[in-house]
């Protein structure tokens, strides 16, 4: 295997299994950390994990296609979360997708995510982001935008990376 | 206003909120005295601090506020004795406290917070553990956020009193994935605490040890039933598991006995060691005890979070009041109210219930309740067939569509069915495609009886309670609203008939991913 770990992150996730009795216990936290540094969770990532922790790969596979949040591919450097539950629907939030597609050149009506040719962003439909009172909602990365109207949309993607 | 009527007020207040204010400088009060007695308003507890300018999310700023001096008061108590003799532990009496004070759950089901802990299996010779539920993501709720984001350090005042009265010593976070600054904030409060000695081995000095780590979830609703969140926690998928004989109490993390409480409710579990048992009874109405924290979405003039005495508020104030909602857009009449979160069955505008009430002989009679009369508390929405939840309110006026709404929730519980049990993973699917047809120029007559047809064949059909929460909203939609479903499956297919064709050909087949 020719997958590579920087040795400070292998030290935060030795750290991080630590915390628990049982070590397969410290799974969710390492596809986290993992896909944060590498941006997804590579097969090599996924086999790695299952060799940290005593675990046999699909132990990992399963948790990796169970969780929305885990992605096997490389997606924009922005993400882009649009949510899409009652409370942000209410409030115009499939306006504010579409928005967000239409500026980027993505198709409006696709559910999926999508990303941009040039692996900028990457705009998805995601439920409820429990900001519901500030509808509609954004998170942009780790960060969250509320009220978002299209002038806030424009200005996400003109500070996007 | 005369200072006799100031007087009046004062003496009220005093009675209700200022005798059970103990040696903490745990303090209750009202927004203003004045209003008080005539208008509905908040209550804050948990909030008191949370949104006061300046207030952040150090341990410097919770201890200047009178922080963890509750804990040093609780470790040092010593144990009771009872009227006949019997000696209690401190801890004992602690956990007697939380079931006398009344607390009952806030995360959705409402269970009481000290029958829960009383369940735990003392005997097993296990470890036992405490999760806090921070998964928050019962659409139309953001009170957790709140706490998590704002003052992270009650709730770890919370757990670690918890954690001691129950003799836990290791205990766990679990935060949805999407909260990744929350995640941040709790794992710096928790370093804070443990430099201060409120956390990890020998607490203040007391020998009692207790370690509390952040986990984080990666996106399923699910994770936040709490069997189902166990099994995520022990790094699986988050199938729940059935029960008996997994009852957490005996069997959870790890097959030990495991208690799962709510950001929320670990919170007051603070607030119950510093205003004693009695004193939180006193807020709230009798059997619906305390404050809960309102989440108020959709359409009202001021959505937000509300802080409020359990009961003391009804529906149609948190909607119509200065205080809270401030009223539909004008020129709006109100159409349909979400009472606790998505699951929660829905209330229509104008309907009345029959609700118990005592009379002036002290006999139960009944009584007719408006909707919008209805107290906001976990037993007068039970009786009105819904339940309050998650505390979470959703308002739509009457510019909505019921089908459309019902679409939108249809996918969210699709989307989110963990896939484990046929008649919910099937299910769910049936009734959100079932609803994108009648959304899409698709429909049929016979799409609201389909619909129905379904979501009863998932209730009571499941490991978990999700099948009720998928259920529950197409049931009651459909049946509150029957002549919209029925209208717009008749149009639709009287648009076919008179193109000739019996399908939509422009139909979109359903594709969420």
């Amino acid at each position: 295997m020719s997958f590579v770990i920087p040795k400070n992150l292998e030290a935060e996730l030795d750290e991080l299994a630590t915390h628990y009795p049982v070590k397969r216990s410290a799974s969710l936290m390492f596809l986290h950390a993992l896909q944060e540094h590498f941006g997804f969770i590579s097969n090599d990532a996924a086999e790695w994990t299952a060799g940290k922790l005593g675990l046999q790969p699909i132990h990992v596979y399963e948790l990796i296609t169970f969780y929305p949040m885990f992605r096997q591919e490389p997606i924009g450097r922005t993400q882009v979360k649009v949510c899409r539950t009652l409370s942000c629907a209410l409030a115009g939030a499939a306006g504010i997708r579409e928005h967000f597609c239409r500026k980027l050149g993505l198709d409006p009506h696709a559910h999926v995510p999508q990303t941009t040719p040039d692996g900028r962003f990457t705009v998805e439909f995601v439920e409820c982001l429990a900001a519901c009172g500030s509808a509609p909602v954004v998170l942009v990365n780790e960060s969250l935008h509320e009220c978002v109207g299209k002038g806030q949309a424009d200005e996400i993607l003109a500070r996007g990376k | 206003m005369d200072s006799n009527h100031d007087k009046q007020i004062q003496s009220l207040l005093c009675y209700r909120y200022t005798i059970g204010q103990c040696g903490t400088g745990e303090k209750i009060e009202r927004k203003s005295i004045e209003s008080s007695i005539a208008m509905p308003q908040e209550l804050k507890l948990i909030l008191k601090h949370a949104d006061e300018p300046g207030y952040g999310p150090d341990i410097g700023c919770y201890l200047k506020h009178g922080g963890y001096e509750t804990l040093k008061k609780a470790l040092k108590a010593p144990g009771r004795e009872l009227p006949d003799g019997k000696k209690l532990s401190a801890q004992e009496a602690f956990r007697g406290d939380v079931r006398t004070s009344g607390l009952r759950g806030r995360g959705g089901a409402g269970f009481s917070a000290g029958l829960k802990w009383s369940f735990v299996d003392r005997s097993s010779g296990k470890p036992i553990y405490l999760i806090c539920n921070a998964d928050e993501s019962e659409p139309g709720t953001f009170k957790d956020r709140q706490i998590l984001h704002k003052d992270p350090h009650q709730l770890i005042e919370g757990m670690v009193l918890s954690c001691w009265a129950n003799d836990v010593k290791l205990a766990y976070i679990y935060i949805r994935g999407e909260f990744p600054e929350g995640a941040r904030l709790l794992n710096r409060a928790l370093a804070e605490a443990r430099e201060k000695e409120f956390l990890g081995k020998n607490i203040l000095g007391t020998g009692y040890d207790l370690e509390i780590w952040v986990h984080r979830g990666a996106g399923a609703y699910i994770c936040g039933e709490e069997t189902g969140l166990i099994e995520s926690l022990e790094g699986k998928r988050a199938y729940p598991r059935i029960k008996p004989p997994y009852f957490p109490a005996v069997l959870g993390l790890y097959l030990c006995p495991t208690i799962v409480n709510n950001v929320e409710t670990l919170c007051h579990v603070k607030h119950i060691a510093a205003m004693g048992p009695a004193e939180f009874a006193r807020l709230g109405t009798p059997n619906n005890t305390g404050t809960r924290i309102v989440s108020l979405s959709g359409d009202v003039q001021h959505p937000g979070y509300f802080e409020v005495e359990v009961g003391k508020v009804t529906i149609g104030e948190l909607i119509f009041h200065e205080n809270f909602g401030r009223g539909l857009k004008p020129g709006r009449q109100l159409k349909a109210v979400i009472p606790g979160g998505s699951s929660s069955k829905v209330l229509k505008a104008g309907e009345v219930f029959s609700l118990k009430r005592k009379g002036a002989d002290g006999q139960m009679i009944p009584v007719d309740v408006p909707m919008l009369d209805l107290p906001y508390d976990f037993d007068s929405l039970q009786s009105a067939g819904t339940m309050s939840g998650s505390g979470a309110v959703i308002v739509m006026d009457d510019s909505r569509s019921m089908v459309d709404a019902l679409a939108n929730l249809a996918e969210f519980y699709a989307h989110e069915s963990c896939g484990q049990c046929t008649p919910c993973r099937e299910g769910a699917l049936w009734m959100a495609k079932g609803l994108h047809r009648l959304t899409h120029g698709g429909g049929r007559k016979e799409d609201a009886a389909y619909l129905t047809h379904i979501a009863q064949n998932i209730q009571g059909r499941t490991i978990c309670a999700f099948g009720e929460a998928a259920a529950w909203p197409v049931l009651s939609f459909v049946e509150k609203f029957w002549e919209e479903f029925q209208a717009r499956g008749e149009a639709d297919a009287a648009a076919r008939t008179e193109a000739g064709s019996g399908a939509n050909s422009n139909l979109k087949p359903y594709s969420y991913a």
